[in-house]
């Protein structure tokens, strides 16, 4: 069967509400009209206004009150809108969310799943398009996760909604409609490892996210020139799962890292970071990154030149073939 | 006499319990019926001359058919979302009308209405909706700041400019708007609380269309009105109807003057309906019915003061010709400023990020530099 993206998300939050009443879905517009991208449809309808809810428009009230939920026992799933709106909550999500756990020396449980669709490549105003995952990766405390495939869509949001730790779990906005054929329940590979989706010789490529189809499709174009790119979906970014980017980088010699978030602190330099410590003798080449810009997220009529896509991958690819 | 909207003035008592009259009246202000009938209301005196009350009504057309053609183009493909103000109208002209030249607006991304009294160029502003740029106007220039897309936010920042207005002597006040969605989210009741303590010449105008998206405004709050939070940080909440231009224009001009005297902040709920979509993006079928909109249509703000112009002799046909020839014309300039225009150099990404951009991002400009000459794009 035909799934997309958010058809399987959806299927996986209501196989978790059904499979567990503990489990509660609130946000922004996701009862009624199940959410301005429809990832909640018909959850309101088949739990009722207890079990998925409108929330007031406060982030902050969001993740705040999800927390308090969680203590009390229940397994909140919170949205937020978009990536750019999470910022109301940074204070709930990084001084509570992810510290309380620790903070009570493990006698607070908080399963929370912040649910936060993101990045670009959709045509948005300013605000929509944003990639800010390195905040919750270097926030220590959360798992951050984010699917590549609709399988994984429904697999890794199962997992996020039955950790026991709060996780982030980020959805790319522009990959929803992707399909698969795929009969659900499905479950895929753990979600803290990551999956080698297509192998390789000549160099590895690492993304994650809306950068997965990408890399598979420069991967695609490098072959048409006799080059063989190993494409590695991280899946998860906290955990990051680095013996299986350092078995890589041992097969193929070279690594190029692909995200769309600017690129200083961006995934691609703890990914670059952690082959050098642990690979460094099999390096041909050093680590190269296709990322966006160190600029703001450009407005829609621009997003395309600053949005890393297969030619920038490849001239990543030439770079690294060049040592 | 009952309660009444008494807290604008310093001098005012209030019942007990509300000593300074700050709670709302158990009915909006409202001077114009829907049909277009005018009842005095000896505390909002009109002071409007036959001249400003056709200009109100002209403004409120203008928008309109901008707002429209702002649609067909998003229909067309030529912006990529749009955010309607249709029915919003009165409160958005009636409000920016009420304010001084010098006095600021610090709007959300519904404010066209507001935009045009300040002769913001319109298809500038709608240059934010096509991705050419983020926004495309000089806020100095018409002082009407950037428009704020994350909920609220910009009720901070008129009030920081309105704390600036004061500790320099200037006789400056500024208004900001925002939904009643925003009236749930943290930073305007952070800015509340500010221009409470500070007595800042801040007036904060909700235009409560009733949803946020889809979520109603049941959903978004338990007060008894919006207007009712005013009191809780130290200032009158008022309240109007807002598709009555009149109405809105003498609760607003009572606010702004009493802060412009330095007595502090106000809070008006100007009570409107959103007649559109949320925005082109949104499907309001799946959450609010048709009779819903039909009723709410009844109440429409332009046709109401087209009846009282013409009830005064204030509208014939020729005053209709020339208005919707104005319309048209500013429909027709937005319509060729924003169609199939150009993104510009995209090397320009670079160029206002910083001050001082040394040391930033050299070596990534002179990768997209290469990378526009390899595809055969740039200047
Ligand atoms: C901080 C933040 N959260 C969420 C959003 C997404 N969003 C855009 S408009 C909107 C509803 C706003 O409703 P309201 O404040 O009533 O204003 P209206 O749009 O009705 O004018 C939401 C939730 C946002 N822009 N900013």
């Amino acid at each position: 069967m035909a799934v997309t993206l958010a058809q399987a998300i959806n299927q996986a939050l209501k196989d978790a509400m059904s499979d567990d009443e503990r489990v509660l879905m609130f946000g922004e517009d996701v009862g009624r009209l199940g959410g301005v991208f429809r990832v909640t449809d018909g959850l309101q309808e088949m739990f009722g206004e207890g079990r998925c809810y409108d929330t007031p428009l406060a982030e902050s009230g969001i993740v705040g009150t999800a927390i308090g939920l969680a203590m009390y026992g229940y397994r909140p799933i919170a949205e937020m809108q978009f990536d750019g709106f999470t910022y109301p909550a940074f204070e709930q999500i990084v001084s509570h969310l992810a510290k309380m756990p620790n903070r009570s020396r493990g006698t607070v449980k908080l399963p929370v799943t912040i649910r936060i669709p993101y990045g670009g490549g959709i045509g948005a105003v300013e605000h929509h398009s944003e990639s800010p995952e390195s905040y919750w990766v270097h926030t220590q405390g959360l798992k951050v996760l984010t699917p590549g495939t609709p399988e994984d869509g429904y697999s890794m949001m199962r997992a996020a909604i039955s950790s026991d730790d709060p996780v982030v779990f980020l959805e790319p906005k522009r990959r929803y409609w992707m399909k698969s054929d795929v009969e659900l329940p499905v479950e895929t590979e753990p979600a803290t490892q990551a999956v080698v989706r297509r192998e390789g010789t000549d160099a590895s490529l690492f993304c994650y996210g809306p950068m997965v189809r990408t890399a598979l499709e420069a991967a695609d174009a490098a072959a048409d020139e006799g080059w063989y790119l190993e494409v590695v979906d991280l899946r998860s970014l906290a955990p990051l799962d680095t013996p299986a980017i350092l078995a890589s980088v041992q097969r193929t010699g070279r690594a190029i890292v692909v995200h769309e978030a600017s690129r200083t602190l961006g995934m691609g330099a703890e990914v670059a970071a952690r082959i050098q410590e642990g690979a460094f003798y099999h390096l041909e080449a050093p680590v190269l990154r296709a990322t966006g810009f160190d600029t703001p997220y450009p407005p829609a009529k621009l997003e395309e030149y600053w949005l890393p896509d297969v030619d920038r991958i490849l001239d990543c690819l030439e770079r690294s073939l060049s040592y | 006499m009952g309660r009444t909207v008494t807290g604008v003035d310093s001098s005012d008592e209030g019942p007990p319990g509300d000593p300074h009259g700050w709670l709302p009246p158990d009915e909006p202000v409202s001077l114009l019926d829907p049909d277009g009938s005018y009842h005095e209301d000896p505390e909002h005196p009109l002071d409007l001359d036959d001249e400003q009350l056709r200009e109100l009504y002209r403004l409120m057309v203008v928008t309109r058919k901008v707002d429209r053609e702002a649609i067909n183009l998003q229909r067309q493909g030529q912006l990529g979302v749009y955010a309607s103000c249709l029915g919003q109208e009165a409160a958005q002209v009636a409000s920016a009308y009420a304010l001084g030249a010098d006095d600021w607006i610090f709007p959300s991304y519904r404010e066209l209405g507001a935009a045009l009294v300040r002769q913001v160029d319109a298809a500038g502003l709608l240059h934010l909706y096509r991705g050419t740029w983020l926004s495309d106007h000089d806020p100095y220039a018409h002082n009407f700041a950037l428009m704020s897309i994350p909920i609220g936010t910009q009720a901070l920042h008129a009030t920081g400019f309105a704390m600036g207005a004061k500790l320099d002597g200037a006789s400056i006040v500024t208004l900001t708007y925002y939904g009643d969605g925003g009236t749930s989210e943290g930073d305007p009741h952070e800015a509340m609380t500010f221009a409470g303590v500070n007595d800042a010449p801040v007036v904060f105008f909700v235009q409560n269309n009733q949803y946020a998206i889809s979520v109603p405004l049941d959903r978004q709050t338990a007060a008894p009105t919006l207007a009712h939070k005013a009191i809780g940080y130290g200032m009158p909440g008022l309240r109007c109807d807002g598709n009555d231009v009149l109405g809105t224009y003498a609760v607003t001009r009572r606010a702004v003057e009493r802060a412009r005297r330095g007595e502090g902040p106000a809070f008006i709920e100007a009570m409107t309906y959103r007649m559109e979509a949320h925005t082109t993006s949104d499907d309001p079928t799946r959450y609010r019915t048709k009779e819903e909109r039909e009723e709410a249509a009844k109440t429409d703000p332009i046709a109401r003061m087209k009846n009282f112009l013409t009830a005064r002799d204030l509208y014939d046909d020729e005053l209709e010709r020339e208005i919707d020839e104005q319309a048209q014309e500013l429909a027709t300039y937005v319509r060729d400023g924003i169609y199939d225009a150009d993104h510009g150099d995209p090397m320009e990404l670079f160029e206002h990020v910083y001050v001082e951009p040394e040391g930033h991002f050299e070596d990534q400009a002179a990768q997209l530099r290469a990378e526009l000459d390899s595809a055969g794009e740039g200047s």
